[in-house]
């Protein structure tokens, strides 16, 4: 056997496998999720034909999907076309990849050194996130242009305007917390938040950062599209904005990409601002429940938002972003660095 | 030959190329999405001299700022090909352009010899602490604290600038 196949490569790669299905599943539950809770909220009964409560329903679209017939628009530029999908993607499954959600795990002594349970572990963690969260506009925008059509253009526009406008004060909120942290590494993060106060309130970043935690919340839902915030896709002005033009699985793709990237921004908003995999009563190898619960937790706090929330004007949200969440970011930062010098 | 050799032409092929295309094809569209191929291949360049923070500022201010706003004006401009420069500037303005764009590698080639290629060789010591991003913050806000202020008021001024254009319209 050649040397490079080792216990702690085989998990390695164990887990780069687990994490795009588990991403990608996640997001299959998700669309159950919405479905269902949309359905409630509407007092209706929602998906309940395929397997048990309509659980199977995302796997039957899915496989709808594929079997539909792929159009391109005849005067579409092709290759950005197919592109596009891709790119948007690729985005939102490579984000995750920074993302802590468990302690190291040795599996009961069979790996020779802790592996910790992460795809990869960067020491500029916080950053990469930004960063491959910012490519992941490509992907609308071209698809917008690439279509050659009004509806997608406008979705292509808006969605570019929408996520340069609060990519700023999700910049600054993810500042305040690196600065209490002292670090930009997520896992290093979490484990700064270790510990309670008078033995009941858990150091996580949502009691110091309150305001950060909001402006992160509301900036993250802008930059996913979600309702009230979705704009490129406002279906009574735009058809489906971006998308308009895309059927079969490039269309699929899209969708996955969206909550793909619902998923990661509140998995890294866990790992900012509650604790991560950090919680009570559970052994340390079992700590990824922990994750799990408090990321579903804001995954249902945005669907619930969804189907709750009337969409803005798009005015208002240019308004909002700029003269609201943006100067309270920077009043943010600016109070938390105070602080910082100030307590020491 | 190690795995950073093979990276390094793996990423300097793709910037070149990607740098060739951007000048070389004449759809404005893919013109910038090469360019972004390009800055990312950057990035991977810095990875590969350890420095991370740099390749990742790279990634978030160059290719994922900047070229949206590019892209954003080629969207705006709707414009499927680019003017055909050889007939804007014409025979004359094109022999100038070759003669200065000559004289412009030569130049750059003049100015690298002396350095040689041992000077991006540097020690593992001295990579890692330009890497660090407290060393890299406490060397923007003291030793280059009026650089990088005279900067911000640089980019102030043409945001004003930007703006006083905008209006003027009205």
């Amino acid at each position: 056997m050649p040397a490079f196949i080792n216990p702690t490569v085989v998990a390695h790669l164990a887990l780069i496998f687990m994490v795009m299905n588990a991403l990608v599943l996640s997001s299959a539950f998700m669309v159950w999720m919405e479905r269902k809770v949309c359905a409630y909220i509407q007092d209706r009964v929602g998906p309940n034909r395929v397997g048990p409560e309509g659980l199977l329903q995302p796997f039957a679209d899915v496989l709808k999907l594929l079997a539909k017939e792929e159009l391109i628009p005849q005067s579409a530029d092709k290759f950005l076309f197919v592109l596009a999908p891709i790119l948007s993607c690729v985005a939102a499954l490579t984000a995750f990849s920074v993302v802590p959600f468990g302690t190291e795990l040795t599996l009961w002594g069979w790996l020779p050194e802790p592996v910790p349970l992460q795809v990869t572990d960067v020491n500029v963690a916080v950053l990469v996130v930004f960063a491959i969260t910012s490519m992941g506009v490509y992907g609308i925008v071209l698809a917008g242009w690439s279509s050659n059509s009004k509806y997608s253009l406008l979705g292509g526009l808006r969605s570019a305007a929408q996520m340069i406008s609060y990519e700023l004060s999700y910049g600054l909120a993810l500042a305040s917390v690196v600065m209490l942290a002292g670090t930009l590494s997520l896992r290093e993060i979490v484990m700064a938040q270790t510990g309670y106060w008078f033995y009941v309130i858990p150091k996580w970043y949502i009691f110091l950062q309150p305001l950060g935690f909001f402006i992160f919340l509301t900036a993250g839902v802008a930059e996913t599209n979600r309702a009230p915030f979705d704009f490129p896709e406002a279906e009574q002005e735009l058809v489906a904005g971006y998308h308009t033009e895309y059927s079969s699985m490039s269309f699929g793709l899209f969708f996955l990409a969206e909550y793909v990237n619902m998923v990661t921004v509140s998995a890294v908003c866990t790992s900012l601002f509650l604790g991560g995999w950090l919680g009570p009563f559970l052994p340390d190898w079992m700590a990824w429940i922990w994750f799990m619960v408090k990321t579903l937790a804001i995954l249902f706090f945005y669907v619930w938002m969804r189907w709750t929330l009337p969409r803005y004007r798009y005015d208002q949200l240019m308004e909002f972003g700029w003269k609201w969440l943006l100067p309270a970011a920077i009043l943010n930062l600016i109070a938390t660095a105070a602080l910082i010098i100030w307590l020491g | 030959m190690d795995a950073n050799a093979i990276w390094f032409f793996v990423f300097g092929t793709m910037a070149i190329l990607a740098s060739l295309g951007v000048i070389g094809q004449r759809n404005p569209m893919h013109s910038v999405m090469l360019l972004i191929v390009s800055f990312a291949a950057l990035a991977g360049l810095y990875i590969l001299l350890d420095a991370p923070f740099t390749a990742v500022t790279q990634i978030i201010i160059y290719a994922g700022a900047i070229m949206v706003l590019f892209l954003f004006v080629v969207m705006l401009l709707n414009a499927h090909t680019e003017d055909d420069m050889g007939a804007v500037l014409g025979p004359r303005g094109m022999q100038i352009g070759a003669l200065l764009s000559v004289l412009l590698a030569g130049e750059v080639v003049w100015a690298l010899k002396p350095l040689g290629l041992g000077y991006f060789n540097t020690d593992q010591g001295t990579v890692s602490s330009i890497s660090s991003v407290p060393r890299i913050g406490m060397a923007i806000f003291t030793t280059h604290a009026f650089a990088f202020e005279v900067t911000s008021i640089l980019i102030l001024v043409s945001m004003v600038g930007a703006v006083v254009i905008a209006r003027r319209q009205h």
